[in-house]
């Protein structure tokens, strides 16, 4: 994101009037202020609170460690109120969501894009009308689906099942990868194909190495997704033992003392704000790439 | 070799075309079974969880479910008792109070940001870290976050900023007035960033020989704004101002999290009501109801789309 771009909206002529260079970099000065402020702010204020003992944030939520630091908070809030328990929680349902996006997006993409059968087309159609309807529309069928199951006469009720396989029916993970395999040059499939390899083979040894870079996109998205999930899992998972952080962070609200919820929720924050600065490439492209699709 | 190869390529795509299914060990030949079997995730995973559902979302807005008894056929009931429900006028009222404040709130700002950050000559990527950093904080995390922002003695957080230069203190959430207010500020502070990121995209695509055009003929900075890099953005404007209706039309988390719908019912919306009907009555929720209304929603949505599609369809098209 940070490549110059040659000849913009501003030339370099334009720089040099000292209207422009003080009317826009001021602009710019002053957005950085409001992004620091605004953007890292909030943020930075959990980060404190988190660490500051419940009685000075009630008292004085904007001072700065007043009484000194309570760093007990993150402990209380990760051994006595369970956050540990969750936290691991949200890492097993969010692997398993993004183990069956990928497998779903991958398998699904390459036979639509590079094995072709005649009927791709309908079921490509099929997979597109998804993308047309809204999620409101499958939340009551689906739970219904989960807790009555037509074949199957068990409820999926607590089971991470539950969670996992609907992750799996994302159209748009589909229809991105198989995007990007449409892009991939065919000469490479067909010398393939010559020299034996079946389609397992093209996939796994030539299809597959090809796509990382869409591959870590969707992986991004969709640990950050299921990390974000709160009504569904809200409504599947039960049992408080199994649930995410998301789901059981307004519950413990109302019995936990402030320092050590927002120690929580900071425990909360960490991985995909740590995700987000590792991968920040995969995180933007991908978000513009969204705009691209739908649009 | 390769005339021989040649006419084995020739020969595949020969024996491709004129595939017929004669019997099934033709067609696993062909690598028709193979290719089934890379099908099968895809086609598991959507026909239980996208397709049957969604079909099944129609039939069950004509009957009545309560997972107990057997389900019965109602015909229109669900939607007639929808429609006579007092409080659907009031939550169609909030939902498209909420999304035009979202409009104004959340819709010249990012536009305004990604214009102003394309332009930044070094460390723009500290830019669109900093927005974006938002949108990865969980919806959860940030709504109860801000919740203790809003709190309405004088010490809450924003209270005590105001406080600073003597406003307020104000009832954020506690009054009818403002909470809806407040909710779309957290809404538009949280969703913002990932708008920017999609413009600065449409923007690196705008044709800068248009520029130099523009700057040859003499065209101030504000002009060439307004003349060059608007028109230009008029396709991703006109898409993400349709996606931002089609997502606030169905919010959820905010009302739910904030308010649970009040001040008296001053934060209820139609999903909010879905989810009351379906699952806010601990004896066994009215799914018959709750799917009519969300099917209400969605041919709404659709319809709306469409005619939104054909009245700017003239202006987005060159």
């Amino acid at each position: 994101m940070s490549e110059r771009r040659p000849a913009a909206l501003i030339t370099p002529s334009e720089w040099r009037k000292p209207s422009i260079r003080f009317g826009v970099g001021g602009a710019h000065v002053l957005l950085l202020l409001l992004l620091v402020v605004g953007g890292l702010g909030p943020l930075l204020w959990l980060a404190k609170s988190a660490i500051t003992p419940t009685n000075d944030t009630i008292s004085h939520p904007m001072a700065l460690f007043s009484h000194g630091a309570a760093w007990h908070n993150l402990r209380d809030a990760w051994v006595n109120v369970g956050v540990g328990r969750y936290f691991w929680n949200t890492v097993v349902l969010a692997f398993g969501s993004w183990l069956v996006q990928i497998v779903v997006a991958t398998t699904g993409g390459y036979a639509l894009s590079v094995l072709r059968p005649r009927y791709a087309k309908v079921i490509t159609g099929l997979l597109l009308t998804t993308l047309f309807v809204p999620a409101v529309v499958l939340l009551v069928p689906l739970y219904i689906e989960i807790v009555h199951p037509p074949l199957v006469h068990h409820s999926f009720i607590n089971s991470y099942w539950a969670v996992w396989l609907p992750a799996g029916a994302s159209a748009f993970n589909v229809v991105i990868v198989k995007r990007f395999f449409d892009n991939l040059p065919r000469e490479i499939f067909e010398a393939a194909r010559i020299d034996g390899a079946g389609p397992f083979t093209l996939f796994t040894k030539i299809v597959l190495p090809m796509s990382k870079p869409i591959l870590g996109v969707v992986s991004v998205f969709a640990v950050l997704a299921s990390w974000k999930d709160f009504l569904w899992p809200l409504l599947v998972l039960a049992d408080p033992n199994k649930q995410p952080l998301s789901v059981r962070l307004p519950t413990i609200q109302s019995q936990t003392e402030l320092g050590v919820f927002l120690a929580a929720m900071f425990i909360a924050c960490l991985v995909p704000v740590a995700g987000f600065l590792i991968f920040q490439r995969s995180f933007l492209r991908g978000n513009g790439l969204g705009g691209a699709i739908k649009g | 070799m390769s005339a021989i190869s040649e006419i084995k390529i020739e020969g595949a795509a020969l024996a491709a075309r004129h595939r017929v299914r004669r019997s099934p060990l033709t067609w696993v030949r062909g690598g028709g079974l193979s290719t089934l079997l890379f099908l099968l995730p895809l086609l598991v995973v959507f026909g239980a969880f996208s397709w049957y559902p969604i079909a099944r979302s129609v039939v069950m807005s004509l009957q009545h479910t309560n997972l107990v008894t057997a389900p019965t056929w109602v015909g229109l009931g669900n939607f007639s008792a929808v429609i006579h429900d007092p409080l659907l006028p009031i939550a169609v009222k909030n939902t498209a109070y909420f999304a035009l404040l979202a409009l104004i709130f959340g819709y010249p700002i990012p536009l305004i940001a990604a214009v102003l950050m394309s332009e930044v000559r070094r460390g723009r990527g500290l830019f669109s870290a900093l927005v974006y950093l938002p949108v990865v904080i969980p919806p959860v995390v940030a709504v109860l976050l801000w919740k203790t922002f809003y709190d309405g003695g004088s010490v809450g957080v924003f209270n005590t900023m105001l406080g600073w230069v003597h406003l307020g203190p104000y009832p954020w959430l506690q009054s009818q007035s403002w909470a809806m207010p407040s909710l779309v500020l957290e809404s538009t502070w949280a969703n913002a960033g990932a708008t920017v990121i999609i413009y600065l995209a449409a923007l690196t695509a705008v044709n800068t020989e248009l520029y130099e055009a523009a700057a040859v003929d003499g065209a101030t900075l504000w002009q060439k704004v307004w003349r060059v890099t608007l028109p230009q953005l008029r396709g991703v404007l006109l898409v993400t101002m349709i996606l931002q209706i089609i997502g606030t039309a169905q919010v959820f988390l905010e009302p739910y999290l904030f308010t649970s719908g009040g001040p008296a019912n001053s934060t209820l919306t139609v999903l909010l009501l879905i989810f009351d009907y379906a699952f806010g009555n601990s004896l066994g929720g009215d799914y018959g109801k709750a799917t009519a209304l969300s099917l209400m929603l969605a041919v709404f949505l659709a319809l709306f789309s469409l005619a939104y599609l054909r009245a700017t369809r003239s202006w987005s098209d060159e």
